[in-house]
């Protein structure tokens, strides 16, 4: 397949000509640390999920309850201060298998595709799907429409984070 | 607000790794369009200017330092960047400019070079990911579109074959532009047979990555009518930016753009798109992105597009061509001037000066649109003669 879509009038670069300094390059290492803050709603979010519980939050006029939990509605645009907890089951409303890395480099022999999917969470409101893994499944199991549920990490592992869920697998 | 026209364009060629600057390439894309117009530097009033993030050519505040190459030296020079909505919404930036009356002249240009940035310039695309609930997952750019990919699919029961029809008709239109960065013929079973990078997306339902420019010159009425007796008119634009919760969205259909579209009409005063659109440049950086957007555009009935591909209707001498440019899949794809390119092609269809690519019926009223940011944000442009 490489071979055959040929591309014209271009330059082609092979790593060995930038490894052997064939080609001119400056090379810049940029120092961007950054100290976010989560934002009120997340932070309240990333605590519970320590605790291996998901909550969002419910909007008082629209009645929607959003995940991830919001200090306001974005459609309504009022504070959304209504905490819900939820359910830490769903189910994948899309899903992908991914051969690459985020530098476009492929995945090693041996090594498993990664499986990001949207997953709505049992307890949000229709469509309120988060992005997070699917795991414990072969690939070709997968199907839209799956029901799963949330794998916790060891209390002890647990640190107020969206990977304090390791992935979610079929139910 | 003033009429305004499109009475020049230009672009470079589209490749994997040009060895211009990126002010370089600008300078060719623009001195192109002002040259077809017959209109020198001193003649412009205002430059708009896009380019995508300044990561990708690794120089912060990147319109300083293209404003050279744009002629933007000395002139009111703005930059917009709405991600890969850029090379279209530069158009509507620039349209604010003359159709407000502040200038006669603009000089739209959109540059990318895709190839500096070391390993790869998809690296820059992690950073749009929410920081606290996504980017520990360490997500990467395929995923949102594959993830968006197989839920159109699966929600109308499109196979991988059916996406791959698209990539067949832009990329055999693309063997027809000067510019293309391809010059083999590919078919259905190349693509479906091509690697799988992120299921379903396989290597060639991709646009490739690319290096280039496109610059469109617009003119308002009385200015237009002087330079030429073929002025393309902007006869409508619109732009919509949907929620950055993107995975709580429907992502079967872009609202953003049936919105964006939907304004974008009204201002044209084209009631029904399907049957008065002649030409469309849906924005395709994906195959499935190229059906999807002709939904969003009001082109085609949702879940009913690749009916209407499998029978003709999109093609080159069907009823409503589609990307008869070749798109990105078939031109290539420097992100902001891949928008612009595609305006281009209007201004050249719209003319009858489409060479080889010219589509038959003297096609009178056309559409283009880009799409970006967080899968969220679309810009359209209608244009007509």
């Amino acid at each position: 397949m490489e071979e055959k879509i040929k591309v014209s009038g271009g330059t082609g670069l092979s790593s060995k000509e930038v490894s052997s300094g064939k080609i001119f390059m400056t090379e810049d290492s940029l120092d961007c640390a950054y100290a976010w803050d989560t934002g009120v709603a997340i932070n309240r979010y990333l605590s519970e999920l320590k605790k291996a519980r998901i909550i969002g939050t419910k909007c008082r006029k629209c009645k929607r309850v959003m995940l991830p939990p919001r200090l306001f509605c974005e459609l309504c645009f009022i504070p959304s201060n209504e905490w819900v907890y939820l359910q830490d089951s769903g189910v994948v409303n899309t899903f992908s298998i991914c051969y690459v890395h985020w530098d476009a480099s492929r995945i090693g022999e041996g090594e498993k595709p990664h499986l990001p999917a949207v997953i709505e969470i049992d307890g949000a409101s229709q469509g309120m799907g988060i992005m997070h893994l699917l795991g414990e499944v072969e690939p070709k199991h997968i199907k839209t429409g799956m029901k799963v549920q949330a794998v916790w990490k060891p209390e002890s592992e647990r640190e107020g984070s969206i990977t304090d869920i390791k992935y979610f697998k079929p139910l | 607000m003033r009429k305004v026209a499109m009475v020049g364009a230009g672009m470079t060629k589209f490749v994997r790794r040009a060895l211009e600057t990126p002010k370089e390439l600008s300078y060719e894309a623009a001195k192109i369009a002002l040259d077809s117009s017959g209109l020198s530097l001193d003649d412009l009033d205002c430059v708009a200017h896009g380019t995508a993030p300044d990561a990708f050519d690794g120089i912060h505040q990147n319109g300083e330092y293209m404003v050279d190459g744009s002629g933007g030296w000395n002139k009111p020079t703005m930059r917009v960047y709405v991600g890969g909505g850029t090379g279209v919404h530069a158009i509507v930036h620039g349209w604010h400019h003359v159709a407000s009356g502040l200038f006669d002249t603009c000089l739209v240009v959109c540059e990318e070079k895709m190839s500096s940035a070391m390993p790869h310039a998809q690296g820059f695309f992690l950073t749009i990911f929410d920081s606290i609930t996504e980017r520990a997952l360490e997500p990467n750019l395929l995923w949102i579109f594959a993830l968006e990919m197989n839920r159109y699919m699966e929600r109308y029961g499109y196979t991988k074959e059916d996406m791959a029809l698209a990539a067949v008709n832009n990329k055999t239109n693309g063997l027809n532009h000067p510019a293309s960065q391809f010059s083999d013929q590919v078919t259905v079973d190349d693509v479906i047979n091509s690697e799988m990078l992120a299921y379903p997306v396989s290597r060639l339902d991709v646009s490739p990555v690319s290096d280039g420019a496109a610059a469109v010159l617009l003119a308002a009425e009385p200015v237009a009518r002087r330079l030429t007796d073929k002025p393309v008119w902007i006869e409508g634009v619109g732009w919509s930016l949907d929620t950055a919760y993107w995975a709580t969205r429907d992502l079967s259909y872009p609202r953003y753009l049936d919105q964006a579209a939907r304004m974008a009409y009204e201002m044209a005063g084209i009631r029904e798109p399907a049957k008065q659109i002649d030409i469309a440049e849906p924005y395709d950086p994906f195959d499935y992105k190229a059906l999807h957007h002709m939904e969003g555009l009001q082109l085609s009935p949702r879940g009913r597009t690749v009916e209407l591909l499998r029978d003709g209707h999109f093609a080159k001498d069907g009823n409503l061509p589609m990307c008869p440019s070749g798109g990105l899949l078939g031109v290539g794809n420097p992100i902001s001037a891949a928008g612009t390119m595609k305006v281009c092609e209007l201004f050249w269809q719209l003319r009858g000066e489409a060479d080889q690519r010219q589509v038959p019926g003297n096609p009178r009223l056309g559409v283009a649109q880009a799409w970006g940011d967080l899968m969220q944000v679309s810009s359209v442009v209608v244009a007509g003669i």
